[in-house]
């Protein structure tokens, strides 16, 4: 039996004791990316109690479920109806421990997001605890809902740094009846021309990456559909490509081993290899890039911005990990805006403070 | 009492535009009184028209330092007020705006002026082999500036997404006139999402100066399905049947009988007029996945009960079924003076009481009902007929058309699933949003644009409008703000 357990009152009160307190809280789910963005050290608010599926309609398409809820589980419980949560998301906690709330919160997405849209697309609604302490619904549970701003949505990638999230509706799709990867070699530049030439073209791609000398890409459809598509892309068949794929989305690929610093690179997907030395893995047809390097930030970012993308440190340590800056700096004047907001979500500063940006 | 003087105002806008791009003549403000719900009207105290992003930023300025209110305005075929005018405020019209900027094949986007037409990228685009998704039925006329502040959605949003999926980069100018870059040519950018605060911000927030959207490749293959039905019910159960199948349609629309006619006669798509509903199930992809995804929609179809199931003989066939549905609200619009578009979502499966309780209404006030559904997300159109030169009944229209809403929201639903807030459904905001909710929306709001010039009075009610509008209503089961004064 999956755990299922209402703590938002709980929760509620330790944020107004917080700000009664002006004690700085970190927002912790089962602490599995607890890697990602910048240090914090403050009191943790652990999250992970106020768990369960609250509801899931298949034929409605929409899952809605508490933040401290394993991740696992629900794509457990989708399966069993033939479902699935179309951004693939990435397991990073040793035994795939992680929640669904942090990934929200971090807004992390894997393989098919080019294709079948991010984590952010998905999110429907959220219930959300505040800095102020209050508790506030954003959103709803259906697929189409313009009644005020999108709150849901921005609290996607915002690192607990404007509420602490309790529940998330999310719209899910079916699974496709078949998947398939085909393989290629050719050189880098060669893999990202080809992953965009296709991508432009009426074609079932569900993943596309390249990695030591192999273009890979997968398609995923209705068994005759894909055959058809297979025979006009080319390339040899890859045979239990599952595992490939999820090494990929979590990291546990050789790629992402060993200590150096972990760039993660966003760029318009049909750049060419940017000039920076070191070994890139490429995802997501050409639209995000890992990259491990020396070089140092500065030069990275400089280079990558350039290219009109930008650099995230996704993994690294001291001054250049999360003492430092993790995400691209941004212009004055969206800085401004980033700290209005929130103070507006957060007056006293008290969740996640400096977790995305310092001082804030 | 104006805080600004108006010729002062008229002096600076002079020095920023040409004689013919600042409008204060009645005759000539005509135009700009309303939009696409004209049951609202207003004359603008002044229209701007510039050309130049410089020129938006320099109004601003002006209008900012003066504290004059600015609504900006794309092609005005919104549907819920957004875009109506304030009589001491400046109307600032981006319809000059039409450049599409460039069109980037390798990285499948389009840059583009907020004036530019839905319907012109896609035909920008279509030499490539690509297009830009969302497709309002409005899509010859609505510009993409509008579209981003509504978050417009189209027939085929249950698959391809609605704006908020489509949009990549955003240029903004907020009111003090400094300029936003928000996201770009990538999938993600740093920081906050402020590109999906943006859209849906009813011009709220900022002006939209330029525009980066993603193009899809054309599928290589579209086919529709039309399904009849003797029963609406049955029409909806075959909806939850199609996607239960693990079939997601490029579109899934539905219409009752009323407004079957009505297109029928208007475009004459070839629709089956005694038939109590109709689903068109467009299906698209490759070649093969289509033959395969028709054949199991057809058979789903008729084990739900169909009457009668035809797949378009050729492209023709398939774009007219598409044309009396794209039709339906100038088809409706003919039968009657005067009609009033509804768009509230439901959780699907709530759809046969939902339609029992509408028709229910629609004997109550006596005005008739023609029903256009976004099946596949839930998406309703209740189009309410009415005759606004006949006393009272405008009014009689509003009340019917807030019931509806209200019933959305008590299914689980919400108030506006694309057409937006505007000043039509603030009302109803109070019921579907709790007090420090909307007080949230204005925070926000605050950070934007702490003077609070832009579009206000729109899409977020202040709690002293929910007190008088909570007068007469109840928030679930409890009276709204008992904090608050009556009246
Ligand atoms: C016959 C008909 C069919 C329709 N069908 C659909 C449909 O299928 N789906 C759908 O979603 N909608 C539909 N609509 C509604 C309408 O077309 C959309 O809301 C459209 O996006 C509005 O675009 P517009 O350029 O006309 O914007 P306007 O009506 O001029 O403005 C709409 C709102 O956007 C703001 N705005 C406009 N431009 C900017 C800008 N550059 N910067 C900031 N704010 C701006 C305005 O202030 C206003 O609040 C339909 C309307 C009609 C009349």
């Amino acid at each position: 039996m999956a755990a299922n357990a209402d703590i938002s009152s709980v929760l509620q009160e330790k944020v107004l004791d917080a700000i009664a307190q002006h004690i700085p809280m970190r927002i912790v789910g089962r602490n599995t990316k607890a890697f990602y963005g910048r240090a914090d050290v403050s009191e943790p608010l652990s999250v992970a109690g106020h768990c369960g599926v609250i509801s899931y309609e298949p034929t409605e398409l929409v899952i809605t479920a508490r933040a401290g809820s394993s991740l696992a589980e629900i794509e457990a419980l989708l399966a069993t109806q033939g479902q699935m949560l179309p951004f693939e998301p990435p397991y990073f906690g040793a035994q795939a421990e992680d929640t669904l709330g942090g990934t929200i919160a971090c807004g992390f997405s894997g393989p098919r997001r080019p294709y079948a849209g991010s984590v952010r697309d998905v999110v429907l609604g959220v219930k959300v605890l505040t800095g102020k302490g209050e508790i506030l619904k954003f959103g709803g549970q259906v697929m189409k809902n313009v009644a005020g701003f999108d709150v849901s949505r921005l609290m996607v990638g915002a690192l607990g740094t404007l509420g602490v999230l309790l529940e998330i509706s999310l719209k899910v799709l079916p699974k496709a009846e078949s998947e398939k990867t085909q393989v290629f070699s050719c050189d880098v530049q060669e893999a990202i021309r080809r992953m965009n030439a296709w991508a432009g073209q009426s074609l079932p791609l569900s993943a596309a990456m390249f990695a030591d000398g192999q273009l890979y890409i997968r398609l995923s459809g209705s068994h005759a559909g894909l055959s058809e598509a297979c025979r006009n892309l080319g390339g040899e068949s890859l045979a239990e490509s599952d595992a490939l794929w999820s090494s990929v989305r979590d990291h546990a690929h050789v790629f992402f081993q060993g200590d150096s610093s972990l760039w993660r690179i966003s760029v318009p997907p049909a750049t060419p290899l940017i000039d920076i030395s070191g070994s890139w893995l490429i995802e997501w047809g050409g639209a995000q890039r890992w990259l491990k390097t020396s070089m140092a930030s500065e030069a990275v970012r400089e280079r990558v911005a350039a290219a009109k993308g930008h650099a995230t440190l996704f993994r690294g340590s001291g001054l250049q990990g999360p003492q430092g800056q993790i995400f691209h700096p941004l212009s004055p004047a969206l800085m401004a805006l980033h700290q209005r907001l929130k103070a507006e979500f957060d007056p006293h500063g008290i969740l996640n403070r400096g977790r995305m940006y310092a001082d804030w | 009492m104006l805080s600004f003087d108006k010729q002062t105002l008229l002096a600076a806008l002079h020095r920023i535009l040409p004689a013919d791009a600042v409008l204060c003549e009645t005759e000539d403000l005509r135009p700009y009184e309303c939009d696409g719900l004209s049951a609202y009207r207003e004359l603008p105290m002044i229209v701007c028209l510039p050309h130049t992003i410089e020129q938006v930023q320099a109004i601003l300025r002006v209008c900012y330092k003066m504290q004059v209110p600015v609504v900006a305005r794309g092609a005005g075929t919104g549907l819920s007020g957004g875009a109506l005018p304030l009589k001491n405020g400046v109307l600032l019209s981006l319809a000059k705006f039409m450049c599409i900027l460039e069109i980037d094949t390798a990285n499948r986007i389009a840059r583009v002026q907020p004036g530019v037409r839905n319907l012109a990228i896609s035909q920008a685009a279509a030499p490539y082999g690509l297009y830009y998704a969302p497709d309002p039925s409005s899509q010859i006329a609505c510009t993409i500036g509008g579209n981003v502040a509504e978050n417009s959605g189209g027939v085929h949003c249950l698959k391809y997404g609605l704006t908020v999926h489509n949009v990549l980069g955003l240029k903004v100018l907020a009111m003090d006139g400094e300029l936003l870059e928000i996201g770009g040519a990538t999938l993600d950018s740093p920081g906050y999402d402020l590109l999906a605060l943006m859209t849906g911000s009813e011009g709220l927030l900022g002006v939209i100066v330029e525009v980066t959207v993603k193009l899809l490749p054309k599928p290589e293959r579209a086919q529709v399905v039309l399904a009849a039905f003797d029963d609406v019910v049955k029409a909806g159960a075959a909806v939850g049947d199609i996607i239960s199948a693990g079939i997601i349609p490029g579109g899934l629309e539905m219409m009752d009988n009323p407004a079957i006619r009505a297109a029928e006669a208007f475009v004459h798509a070839g629709y089956p007029v005694d038939a109590a509903a109709i689903l068109l199930c467009e299906l698209d992809g490759t070649n093969e996945e289509v033959s395969e995804q028709i054949l199991r929609v057809r058979e789903l179809l008729q084990v739900a009960g169909a009457t009668q199931v035809r797949t378009a003989r050729d492209d023709a066939e398939r774009l007219k079924f598409w044309a009396g549905r794209k039709a339906a609200f100038p088809a409706v619009g003919r039968l009657s003076p005067d009609y009033y578009c509804m768009d509230g979502t439901i959780p699907r499966k709530r759809l046969p009481e939902v339609l029992k309780r509408i028709a229910e209404l629609s004997a109550e006030y006596q005005l008739p009902v023609a029903n256009v559904f976004h099946a596949g997300d839930g998406n309703l159109h209740p189009l309410i007929l009415y005759d606004a030169n006949k006393p009272g009944e405008l009014e009689r229209t509003e009340e019917f058309g807030g019931k509806i809403l209200e019933l959305c929201i008590a299914v689980g639903g919400t108030i506006t699933g694309e057409h937006g807030v505007g000043v039509e459904k603030i009302g109803q905001m109070c019921v579907q949003f709790a007090p420090q909710e909307l007080a949230q929306f204005h925070a926000v709001k605050h950070a934007f644009d702490p003077q609070g010039l832009l579009n206000p009075g729109k899409a977020v009610p202040t709690l002293h409008r929910c007190a008088e509008f909570g007068a007469m209503h109840v928030h679930k089961g409890a009276l709204p703000f008992p904090g608050l004064e009556r009246f």
